[in-house]
């Protein structure tokens, strides 16, 4: 897998036979029940919250889901969030908090949603508050980029205690597409691009901004080896105490 | 009459002369299209006719803002991993126009003699992009105010993330952050002024995360651009859509102050978030 070039690995985030954000949350939990709605405007698609037993414990998973479908697909629209999605997801971490749940966010969305009514309805402000309640929630945050880890978009929901990438994912500042279009005014140049976001997991792991690479699961495959991963990783976590806990994670993110 | 002894130009001669002048004697407002002397918007650079504030650098509004301003972290500048040579060019000549080391200016001003934590960044230097330094000197200012039980007020001016540092830039926004909920947590004050531009990252991150939230009046504040928009999912956005003005009406600035109140703006809310007569105390 390695061996692909940082392009063919952005083509191969954006399979849309990848596995999906919905088989990653039934088949990692089990008796999951999901809750729409941001208790504000809305209940925005392109993100599935809610509550499932993970090796039979609670947790609370968030995951951007983009559509198998056109139809699927304009009514997630392609996966990313508008600001409603970000606070229906700021509103169930909000609710782990308070029932000591630790949170799984799941993340594979090109960016936040570049609309004008999510501009009207502050796109900005939105991420920037589930960045700023990341940082201090009490529980333990891992995150898992699935596919496409796109800007601020995929930092909303990626400022957690460990951050993992399964192998064809892609985690960057802005598209490929968008950089060449900034960097050389030529959209075409998204190979040169690719290359010089180092968007790989493998670039992002040796630069320390994730914590390790997930191998790649198709849709279908037994989970159970990510599941008593993800169970080990939240058992560790959740025995520090809380101070250390949301001190180590300030310190995860004050060396960068 | 005097009238006899004069002969008026031409409306051509007139244009004529009006090309002669230097293009920095007059200028255009960008937001009302008034056309006037350089030297009528003042040393706060601010349009006579609409009360646009024209983007100055950080050291300028530090010197219109403040009663005394003590610059900290003044030489940290960009990381030495980066070294790609068209990217440090351009930081080279950024540094020359602003006098400043890199997109933010930080240190501690004093404000009718209220000691607050200053951070303002400077829209000349790389389009005030978010740099690693940029996001470490915000971040040690927090954590710097945080220590000393200052406010801090934060003026930004931003395009964004910078593309050139890629993932290091946005891990800034998270680590800001970091400080900027440690000073909250400890009760104190932050207030934040969006001037123009304030888009992208910054918007995402710290430049919404105050407890008190004023914009200069036309700033542009927003998150996606208008050229993504477009390109993305075919929207021809209205034309204010990110004006302060429309942002404030769908709720999210606290208030609109134009540059010649602003300092007597800042210094009231600073008194009236840290008084020491307060009920239940
Ligand atoms: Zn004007």
């Amino acid at each position: 897998m390695a061996d692909k070039t940082a392009y063919e690995r952005v083509k191969a985030a954006r399979r849309p036979e990848k596995i999906s954000t919905a088989e990653l949350i039934n088949h990692l939990t089990s008796g999951f029940f999901e809750q729409h709605g941001d208790r504000l405007e809305a209940d925005d698609p392109a993100i599935i919250g809610g509550i499932g037993l993970l090796n039979g414990k609670p947790i609370t998973v968030v995951g951007i889901q983009k559509g198998a479908d056109t139809d699927e697909n304009i009514a997630r629209h392609f996966g990313s969030p508008t600001p409603e999605g970000y606070r229906k997801a700021l509103r169930l971490m909000k609710s782990a908090e308070k029932f000591h749940r630790p949170i799984l966010a799941l993340v594979n969305t090109p960016g936040a949603w570049p609309d004008v009514e999510s501009e009207y309805h502050g796109q900005g402000s939105a991420v920037a508050q589930n960045i700023l309640k990341g940082m201090q929630l009490k529980v333990p945050y891992i995150t898992i980029i699935v596919g496409e880890g796109g800007s601020g978009g995929a930092l909303a929901l990626a400022c957690g205690d460990r951050v993992f990438m399964f192998e064809d994912s892609i985690y960057s500042v802005l598209s490929p597409e968008g950089y060449a279009s900034i960097m050389w005014k030529d959209a075409a140049k998204v190979e040169e691009s690719a290359e010089e976001l180092k968007l790989t997991p493998e670039a992002l792991l040796a630069d320390g901004i994730i914590d390790k690479i997930i191998h790649e699961y198709q849709p279908g495959d037994d989970l159970s080896e990510l599941r008593d991963f993800l169970d080990q990783e939240f058992s560790q976590l959740a025995k520090l105490p809380i101070n250390d806990l949301v001190e180590r994670r300030n310190q995860r993110y004050r060396n960068f | 009459m005097l009238r006899s002894r004069f002969k008026m130009p031409s409306h051509e001669e007139l244009v004529k002369r009006m090309d002669a002048i230097p293009d920095h004697i007059l200028r255009e407002c960008p937001i009302c299209d008034a056309t006037f002397f350089s030297l009528r918007a003042g040393s706060t650079k601010t349009c006579p006719n609409c009360g646009y504030g024209f983007r100055i650098t950080a050291k300028r509004r530090a010197k219109i803002t403040f009663d005394s301003f003590e610059e900290i972290d003044k030489q940290m500048t960009i990381p030495d991993r980066f070294t790609d040579e068209k990217y440090l060019t351009k930081a080279k000549k950024a540094k020359k126009v602003t006098g400043i080391n890199e997109s933010v200016l930080t240190g501690i001003g004093t404000l009718d003699k209220q000691r607050v934590g200053v951070g303002i960044m400077d829209p000349f230097f790389v389009m005030g992009s978010l740099g690693s330094a940029t996001g470490e000197k915000i971040t040690r200012l927090f954590e710097e105010a945080t220590r000393k039980k200052l406010p801090v007020i934060m003026f930004t001016a931003s395009g964004g993330a910078r593309m050139q540092e890629g993932i290091h830039s946005l891990m800034q926004m998270a680590k800001v952050s970091g400080a900027v909920a440690e000073h909250s947590r400890a009760g104190l004050f932050y207030v934040v002024v969006l001037c123009d531009p304030t888009t992208g990252g910054v918007t995402a991150s710290f430049a919404m995360d105050g407890d008190v939230i004023l914009a200069e009046p036309h700033a542009l504040v927003g998150f996606a651009g208008r050229r993504v928009i477009e390109q993305t999912i075919m929207q021809k956005p209205p034309k204010d859509f990110q004006s302060a003005e429309t942002v404030m009406a769908h709720g999210f600035i606290d208030a609109i102050v134009p540059r010649l109140q602003m300092k007597a703006t800042l210094s009231r809310l600073i008194s009236l978030h840290t008084k020491e007569n307060v009920y239940g105390r």
